[in-house]
């Protein structure tokens, strides 16, 4: 998705796309029409029926009985229909992206067979054929077996239990990079429809056909089984509150207007035109249209960041969150460890050291194994090994060596040559190594692992047998811009806690280096499933981010979760989000979405309250200056005539609908500060400027009106 | 406006604003049961009144326990208030000379006095007896304001407690409010009251011979006057203080023996503001942040303020169509100047105005000029204030509590535009909330404005309007602006006390009050039960002058949105008209 091509021909194809959603946006807005979606809005519904009354009374009008001009009646109810419209329209619009992909998902889920298995054969073997049935992908079950080979779409969600497979899953990731999927570990998740490349895996279903990771993300990416998040609720009740208060105002100004009459004796009882069109002036449709897109809008930046959300409670969530639990490896420092430096004890060459370091590491393939290789040829040319390849091939090959892997149980590694027993391993676990081969380690030797691990380091010791040579120094490398993000966060009242299992020490070192506020050293999926709880308790909202098994319990108890895409199923099953990037730092975007919508609300809300104090100064005057003429003085705008004054100001009412979608679904925009600045910024612009905007965009429509003489 | 009015102006803000902080941080300790002096010497009777209740200091109540207990001693408060009306010519005290109640009355002036509005339609002196001002009325004076501040006590505990079911004990706030709080303030204030010649007493009537004999109507020689007395010192006290407002007599504080002098004026206008006032620093006091008790006081004090002046400045400027007719009006050694209509002369234009307001702002309702002759823009002040839901300080308990659910509001909005669910005071602010802090927020307005037009529109209630033109408009919809918000004071020109007036307006009282006293519960009820959110940097300051000055706003713009229609047909129109 990042590395989309350039071009004139991808800029036209966006165009047209661009045009396809306009175009079946417009259709929306009118489907929407139908009362029975309508009435999920309040306030447009409200807006709805009083178009369909006006509509009545323009019939009523055109056959010569109107209780006003029919072309004044018309134009009225032309227009409230329009606000209808714009508000719809605002809507599909938002909807439209979502939908667009939606329909590419939904063709990569095409309906395909699956190869079910009966059973788990005792043994699997090359050349030995399973023996399956081919079935439709929608008969599979929960907990059904199936085969995938290369060249198969993955017909269902599922686990891998047994086999490796490169699988594409560019269908849902739109990265095109292939990924390994295998048995066990934190790449075991396999999600249907996506393609498998090459070998074969066996996969236990987890998700029932429509139940699926795709299907949910269509759904959420549709908008079709969109639930009003808790926000989104209270808002629309204190719309809705809004809109009953001003249906009384205007319901009893009918009364108010008639007992006016009789008492000065002049002028004629509101008409029921004006009334619907006060009505919808001062009801917050401004915010009542748009709330619908300025949610969907929400999500659908989360999807271009290649989030998904499986609720829109969780995207709000997320810009409530207090606390945001960060791994440190992957999301603060960068994935692996280097070596650094060589630290012999007492009397041992430094090249020494770094001989045995390297001896110790040549079968070690992981980052850092690696890395002590690099840094022991950079330093010291010991290339007498081959690694030209990257892949230790022992030279001379005759030696008999023998490599003793890395274990939780041992942590150490190493290497049995010529009767030397080399390991590199963590300190505690390689003290003991030497005591048993009836070595001492020398006090030195702590210190020197002491300094290593408060400067952030973490250490490896170093024995030939019972003689302890030495430290090397692996450093943890901090990703950059890191530290000013931090900042930002602090700045908006979110506290920032590394995890990571390295000691304490190491763990005091690199969060001061990366600025996170707190750090949980030596984590085990316990100690941070209690973090969470404790901060829970206190009343703070938790997000993290995590992709292992291990993960699942903390992923399920945090407020906002995030599962890497490359995670295992458990893990996206606990999470709220999903982040098909697989990228933890994304973490920190999603929060600023979370904010910005909640921002995007709060400020349209405002705006719009503020509009109907000026449009009050138009209408208030123009309804009743025929049995008051003495209230023309009130007229500050000057409005033409009391027609007029209405129409502007339901016009405007319709205009600024359309003119906000922009900001409704680009949302407000953001920036990291403190709530008191954030609410005196937003205040100033929405708040005045809501003050403001009517005066100026009602007397314009009027002097347009005036000036084509219709009114 | 002369230098003395500025100067007792200047005073009255000042006492005022000075008082706040000791009565509140007393009432603070009142309602968390710590010790205080009044604690020890009536000790004994709080914890025999426990006994009678059958309940004890500790037990908590869940917020529907609280609302249930609240509407049960309501509910008796009301058929006792009934009954005393309808059986006083029967009862003891009275039996000789006062006649029952008419149904619709009783009903009115029971709603009006349990929902601490005072409305009355019946002139004391004239239609109840000793018994029912004292064992129905004054008794109402002190339980209704005790019960509006037991709410109040369980809301600010609502905001306080975290993680918990109960939010006080109603019989325990409401024992303590009257004991501790009421009571003591009341018979010092009597007390001062008679100092100042506010007569206290259970003679009848004093009768005095006439220096100069009238002809009577009929034709006979009048050579002797009857003046009402009665036991009023220690009516008035406590109808200052507990912003009930119900008068001993029918013109209320313009009358001689109610206020006599311009010291019992002052005490009697401190004693409006007093509590309500109070209850800010209270609030403060008790949520640990003294200033979120400051914010609300300023935000009171502000509206407060801007409204006494325009008040202020329309009465004393006086009308301006006797000034095109030649009446010279501005004040001078000779006269106070200004607007003298329905003023009681020894108080004058600018001590009324200053009256007006603060009867309106906190819902007391007692008055001291005729509130029909107040200048349109004055009465129109008068009005918004009630209006606005009778926030700025409000009835004692039910000012702060109205208050805060346009707390609840701004947050709510403001939250939003900070990107966080809102939060007061560290709980969030929910779809619960919110949909009891609009009715609270909402319902006065339909009350009043639904009341007003079935007057306006119903063929009988029509008739009782006695003024022309918009000010008849006024007058209707100050009388539901008026009982609506718990006030009671009236601008008259109504013949209210029929069927319909006495029934609209005793319903609207009630809703007035109940409507919004349950929501108010529910809301500390449900904020009791939540986590309290620690502050941070995101968190939406609730005490600094932004967030003051955005309270404001949403206050103003809730009542300026819903009354503006309607305030344009009557006095906006009326000062128009004599512009």
């Amino acid at each position: 998705m990042t590395d989309i091509p350039t071009g004139p021909q991808v800029q036209k194809r966006e165009a047209v796309e661009r045009w396809t959603i306009y175009r079946r946006s417009v259709v929306d807005a009118f489907l929407y029409l139908d009362p029975r979606v309508m009435v999920r809005n309040p306030v447009m519904f409200v807006v709805e029926v009083g178009s369909v009354f006006t509509t009545f009374l323009f019939a009523q009008a055109v056959l010569g009985r109107g209780e006003a001009p029919a072309w004044f009646i018309g134009a009225i109810t032309f227009w409230l229909w329009l606000t209808v419209l714009f508000a719809n329209f605002s809507q599909a619009l938002a909807e439209g992206r979502g939908k667009a992909r939606a329909a590419a998902l939904r063709r990569t889920r095409q309906q395909t067979t699956a190869k079910r298995l009966k059973g788990v054969p005792a043994e699997w073997g090359k050349g030995r054929r399973a023996e399956y049935e081919v079935v439709a992908s929608t008969d599979l079950r929960t907990d059904q077996l199936y085969l995938a080979e290369a060249g198969d779409l993955i017909p269902a969600d599922g686990e891998v239990i047994a086999g490796v497979a490169l699988v594409d899953e560019s269908a849902v990731t739109g990265e095109s990079a292939p990924v390994i999927r295998e048995s066990g570990g934190d790449r075991s998740a396999v999600t249907g429809g996506t393609r498998v490349l090459s070998d074969w895996i066996v996969v236990r279903v987890t998700a029932d056909p429509g139940q699926g990771f795709l299907d949910r993300m269509i759904n959420l990416v549709e908008g079709a089984k969109r639930q009003k998040t808790p926000n989104e609720i209270a808002l629309t009740i204190l719309l809705a509150a809004f809109t009953m208060v001003f249906l009384v105002v205007v319901a009893t100004l009918r009364p108010f207007s008639a007992y006016s009459v009789l008492a000065s004796g002049r002028g004629d009882a509101l008409g029921l035109t004006v009334l619907v069109a006060l009505l919808v002036c001062l009801i917050p449709t401004t915010i009542g249209g748009l709330l619908p897109a300025i949610g969907i809008a929400g999500m659908e930046r989360l999807i271009q960041r290649n989030v998904i959300a499986m609720s829109g409670r969780a995207v709000e969530a997320a810009g409530d969150v207090d606390v945001l639990l960060l791994d440190k490896t992957g999301t603060i420092t960068l994935g692996n460890r280097q070596a650094v430096d060589f630290l012999p004890v007492g009397g041992v060459e430094a090249t020494q050291l770094a001989e045995a370091a390297q001896l110790a590491s040549l079968a070690d393939e992981t980052p850092e194994g690696r890395s002590i290789v690099e840094l022991a040829k950079n330093r010291f040319g010991l290339r007498g090994r081959s690694i030209g390849t990257g892949v230790p091939v022992f030279d001379p090959p005759d030696a008999p060596a023998r490599f003793i892997p890395f274990t939780a149980q041992t942590r150490l590694s190493g290497v049995d040559l010529d009767g030397a027993r080399i390991r590199k391993g963590a300190p505690d676990s390689m003290i003991a190594f030497v005591k048993e081969n009836g070595g001492v380690a020398p006090e030195e030797l702590q210190t020197m692992v002491d300094s290593v691990a408060r400067a952030g380091g973490t250490p490896l010791v170093v024995a030939r047998n019972g003689e302890a040579l030495g430290v090397v120094h692996l450093k943890d490398i901090v990703k950059g811009g890191l530290h000013e993000r931090f900042m930002h966060l602090r700045k908006m009242g979110i506290a920032t806690i590394m995890i990571t299992g390295d000691n304490p020490l190491t763990a005091a070192a690199i969060a001061a280096e990366a600025g996170v506020d707190d750090f949980l050293a030596q984590a085990t999926p316990e100690a941070k499933l209690k973090l969470i709880r404790e901060q829970q308790a206190g009343g703070r909202m938790v997000a993290m981010t995590g992709d292992g098994t291990n993960d699942a319990p903390a992923l399920a108890q945090a407020d906002v979760a995030v599962a890497m895409n490359t995670g295992t199923q458990p893990a996206r099953e606990a999470a709220n989000m999903i982040d098909l990037d697989s990228n933890p730092t994304k973490l920190i975007e999603i929060v600023e979405i979370g904010k910005q919508l909640l921002m995007t609300r709060g400020s349209l809300t405002t705006f719009s309250l503020a509009n109907d104090v000026s449009k009050y100064f138009a209408i208030i005057p123009a309804t009743f200056v025929a049995v008051y003429p003495d209230l023309g003085a009130l007229n500050v705008m000057r409005l033409a005539t009391p027609q007029s004054a209405i129409l502007s100001a339901v016009i405007f009412n319709a205009l600024i609908i359309i003119a906000l979608v922009p900001l409704a679904l680009r949302g407000v925009p953001y920036r990291a500060q403190g709530a008191a600045q954030l609410l005196r910024d937003n205040l100033l612009i929405y708040g005045l400027g809501g003050l403001a905007a009517p005066f100026i965009g009602i007397k314009l429509i009027d002097l347009v009106l005036t000036a084509l003489h219709l009114t | 406006m002369t230098e003395y009015d500025l100067l007792v102006f200047a005073l009255y803000l000042g006492a005022v604003l000075l008082l706040t902080r000791p009565l509140g941080a007393y009432i603070a300790r009142v309602y968390q049961g710590e010790a205080t002096l009044a604690g020890r010497l009536l000790g004994p009777i709080e914890r025999f009144l426990y006994r009678l209740l059958g309940t004890r200091e500790s037990e908590e109540m869940h917020w529907t326990t609280y609302a249930r207990s609240f509407l049960l001693f309501n509910l008796l408060g009301f058929l006792a208030v009934y009954g005393l009306q309808r059986l006083q010519a029967v009862l003891p005290l009275d039996s000789d000379r006062a006649v029952a109640v008419t149904p619709d009355l009783a009903f009115n002036t029971a709603a009006s006095f349990v929902s601490n509005t005072n409305w009355q339609s019946y002139s004391g002196e004239v239609a109840l007896g000793y018994l029912v001002q004292m064992a129905g009325l004054t008794v109402q004076n002190f339980v209704s304001a005790a019960g509006g501040m037991a709410v109040l006590a369980a809301f600010v505990r609502g905001l306080v407690r975290h993680t918990s079911r109960g939010v006080g004990n109603f019989w325990v706030d409401l024992v303590r409010g009257i004991l501790y709080i009421l009571l003591p303030l009341s018979v010092v204030f009597a007390l001062l009251l008679v100092s100042q010649g506010v007569v206290q007493t259970l003679h009848r009537s004093e009768v005095a011979n006439l220096v100069q004999p009238v002809q009577s109507a009929g034709g006979g020689a009048v050579s002797e006057q009857t003046i009402a007395v009665g036991p009023a010192a220690s009516q008035i006290a406590v109808k200052q203080l507990g912003t009930n407002g119900g008068g001993f007599f029918g013109t209320n504080s313009a009358h001689p023996f109610e206020n006599p002098t311009p010291v019992s004026n002052f005490l009697e206008l401190l004693a409006i503001l007093l509590i309500p006032a109070s209850l800010t620093y209270t609030f403060g006091r008790m949520v640990r942040d003294q200033r979120q008790g400051w914010v609300l006081f300023a935000v009171m004090t502000v509206l407060f303020v801007a409204v006494l002046s325009v008040n202020t400045w329309a009465e004393t400027r006086g009308n301006p169509t006797l000034e095109s007719a030649g009446v010279a009006h501005a004040a001078s050694t000779e006269q106070p100047g200004g607007n003298m209509e329905g003023k009681e002369v020894r108080n004058g234009p600018a001590m009324s105005a200053l009256w007006a307001t603060a009867t309106t702002a906190a819902s007391s309702g007692s008055v001291d000029s005729m509130h029909d002759s107040l200048m349109p823009l004055a009465g129109m002040g008068a009005m918004w204030l009630m209006q606005l839901g009778e926030v700025v300080y409000g009835g004692v308990g039910s000012g702060l509590y109205g208050m805060l659910a346009f707390v609840i509001v701004a947050v709510f909005v403001a939250g939003l535009m900070v990107g966080r669910t809102p939060e007061y005071l560290g709980k969030k602010v929910e779809t619960y909330e919110m949909k009891m802090a609009a009715l609270i927020v909402l319902i006065p307005p339909i009350t009043v404005l639904v009341g007003t037009a079935l007057a306006v529109s119903v063929p009988g209630a029509r008739e009782a309007v006695l003024n022309p033109g918009p000010h008849g408009f006024s007058e209707v919809l100050y009388a539901f602006s008026s009982a609506g918000n718990n006030n009671g004071s009236a601008f008259a020109g109504l013949s209210s006390n029929t069927p319909f007036y006495n029934t609209t307006l005793g319903i609207a009282m009630l809703v007035g009050r109940y409507w919004l006293a349950l929501p108010a519960l529910a809301i500390a009820g449900s904020f009791a039960a939540k986590k309290k959110v620690p502050p941070s940097a995101g968190t939406l300051p609730t005490h600094t002058p932004l967030f003051a000055a955005w309270l404001l706003a949403v206050v103003v713009i809730v009542g300026a949105l819903s009354f503006l229609p309607a305030l344009t047909l009557g006095p906006i129109v009326e000062q128009l008209l004599i512009q």
